[in-house]
């Protein structure tokens, strides 16, 4: 069913199964217990940061499926997507896979889109099984968007760390908890921000329209969830997040994003936080649903924040776009939609 | 005497580019060509020759010691070959360093590998 | 959503802390001296050895250079300029870094495309636009001892 952007699902399709795979950094932060593999050496034993990139992503989907006892034919698609030109982690990651593809690419925001998107068509059913991954990687994305490794440059306070990790999650019809309830697909947002080592603040705008638009479709208020996670806010685009909603009467009492919860911004020197596909991705599988699961938090609003610029469009001058995509996801399948709405 | 105006002199044009970083949106490889081009032009106005002579290193180890390194070049070359000097007075002066610099950069890519900053 | 993109710009000046100045100034001025003295040094003992003022500075110039590539290449340099700012970016060891790292981080792209050209993306624009400034100069310079032997 349909209200507004929103896609509220009849039947609300499970998560059967996810997995989170992290790097050196994400082993030394705060969630580092709860991911189900850690790679202590960045490199992954492979000659190129892409290719370990990619290793980490055939790592990661391969565990999602061991977990639910499946093997890659048992999948009817797969929604992946990372930051390297051309998404060239993930398709040459499902070199390992045989299941049909479907390459997304939404910066930092993919994971969530490629949950909904695989929710949409679980529910629907057109597929029976679809799997959701996304990847990030500090070094690759380094060198791709910033500067090489070993150039010596300081970063500045609002600068973002690119998590080394991967998430996946497998969704089928509706059988188990975690269960996906909605979807709301986001719009572009572009408040003119320019300065590229301040994603945070360029993604924000993008995350309230879409909280907003999902407020107002379901009738729903913040305090009905036990946490909204965003991705990859950071500290000044959290902040920013709270002033914006407020100016639109809303707050929101229990927000938690994954950029500052899988570093510790203290002591790990990542300035505002995490960021990359694989932030939110890797946070979702380790930390929102095993909770959901166990039953730890019953109802939670998921948000992928992604930042859509390139290097070209950079240096052309241009503002960044951003965009966010939200789930609704439940411990429990839930009521039918309210009527009257 | 000298080694301690070295060392100010130094410290003071570093944080002149300090500066430029945090207070302006200048990215570092702006800021570089902007250093080498005021060396350049600071040996034009025939400033750079009394900052050298009090700061030494201090005022040559910055960029704006190359750029010092280029005007010079071209100076001598014009005297010497009148307008010709023009086309190879710079490059020839800083041959030396640029030859260094892009050898070490081919040897260091034979031997090390990309580094995790993690 | 009610917020616009001046309002917006100076929400996000006032969310976003601003560089710590005096201690980035502080990093910069004590790594920066610290360099330039090494140089110093350098250049003192190469005059005390007997060489002329132009091979001394030569010398200088490459020993830092060198040093700044060893550095880069055991992956100090970055981890030294992480703190010290500008202090580490303007001396020609910051020159020399800016061709090292991308050589040793584009090998994986091969000998021409990779390190070849690679090399360039920083040290291109400050050798093409310093070059250019002294071809402006030697101009200037060759007009002016026009008019003035004319």
């Amino acid at each position: 069913m349909r209200k507004g952007d929103t896609i509220i699902f009849q039947s609300p399709p499970s998560v059967l199964s996810f997995a989170a795979v992290g790097g050196k950094k994400e082993s030394e932060g705060p969630l580092a217990q709860q991911f189900d593999q850690l790679f202590p050496d960045s490199r992954c034993g492979e000659e190129s940061w892409e290719k370990a990139e990619c290793t980490i992503t055939r790592r990661c989907l391969t565990l999602a499926l061991q977990k639910a006892n499946l093997s890659a034919g048992a999948l009817d698609g797969v929604f992946a997507g990372d930051l390297q030109f051309q998404c060239t982690a993930s398709a040459y990651a499902m070199r390992a896979f045989d299941a049909p593809y479907l390459g997304l690419y939404g910066a930092c925001s993919t994971m969530a889109e490629g949950v909904g998107l695989a929710a949409c068509l679980t529910a629907g059913g057109h597929m029976q099984r679809a799997a959701a991954m996304t990847s990030s990687h500090f070094c690759a994305a380094e060198r791709q968007f910033r500067t090489p490794l070993d150039y010596g440059g300081k970063r500045t306070p609002t600068a973002q760390w690119t998590v080394t990790g991967a998430g996946a999650a497998i969704l089928c019809a509706g059988c188990r908890p975690p269960y996906v309830r909605a979807v709301t697909f986001g719009r572009v947002r572009d408040l003119d921000v320019t300065d590229i080592n301040n994603m945070g603040a360029a993604m924000a705008p993008a995350a309230c329209e879409t909280l907003l638009r999902y407020f107002a479709d379901t009738g729903e208020s913040p305090e009905a969830f036990d946490a909204v996670y965003t991705g990859d806010l950071g500290q000044i685009g959290s902040t920013l997040l709270q002033e914006l909603l407020q100016r639109e009467g809303l707050t929101l009492p229990c927000h938690r994003d994954c950029g500052l919860l899988i570093y510790d911004c203290e002591t790990q020197d990542v300035q505002a936080g995490g960021s990359g596909a694989g932030c939110s991705a890797s946070v979702l599988c380790c930390e929102v649903l095993p909770a959901l699961r166990e039953g730890r938090m019953k109802r939670v609003l998921f948000l992928s924040t992604g930042a859509l610029m390139s290097q070209t469009t950079f240096l052309q001058g241009e503002s960044i776009p951003g965009i966010a995509h939200l789930i609704e996801l439940s411990a429990e399948p839930g009521l039918p939609p309210k009527e009257g709405l | 005497m000298h080694y301690f105006n070295a060392f100010w002199v130094g410290g003071a044009v570093c944080v002149i580019g300090q500066l430029l970083i945090d207070r302006t949106k200048l990215t570092p490889a702006r800021i570089l060509v902007c250093y080498v081009v005021s060396g350049v032009v600071l040996s034009a106005l025939g400033l750079f020759a009394p900052l050298a002579e009090f700061a030494g290193a201090g005022a040559t180890v910055p960029l704006i010691g190359f750029g010092n390194l280029l005007a010079e070049g071209v100076k001598t070359a014009v005297d010497e070959h009148g307008l010709i000097g023009v086309l190879t007075g710079g490059l020839s002066a800083a041959s030396g360093g640029v030859t260094v610099a892009l050898s070490a950069g081919f040897l260091a890519s034979l031997i090390a590998k990309s580094r995790d900053q993690n | 959503m009610r917020t616009d993109a001046v309002k917006y710009d100076r929400m996000r000046k006032d969310a976003s802390p601003p560089s710590p100045i005096i201690k980035d100034c502080l990093c910069a001025f004590f790594s920066g001296g610290a360099i330039c003295l090494v140089g110093e040094i350098l250049r003192t003992a190469f005059l005390s050895a007997g060489l002329e003022q132009k091979d001394a500075a030569l010398l200088t110039s490459a020993c830092l250079i060198a040093l700044s590539a060893l550095t880069t290449a055991l992956g100090w340099y970055q981890k030294l300029a992480a703190h010290a700012g500008a202090g580490t970016l303007v001396p020609i060891t910051g020159f020399a870094n800016s061709i090292v790292s991308p050589a040793v981080e584009f090998r994986s792209e091969g000998l021409v495309p990779g390190v070849g050209a690679k090399m360039f993306i920083i040290a291109g624009p400050v050798i093409v636009y310093g070059t250019l400034a002294s071809v402006v100069w030697g101009i200037l310079y060759f007009l002016s001892k026009l008019w003035i032997g004319g």
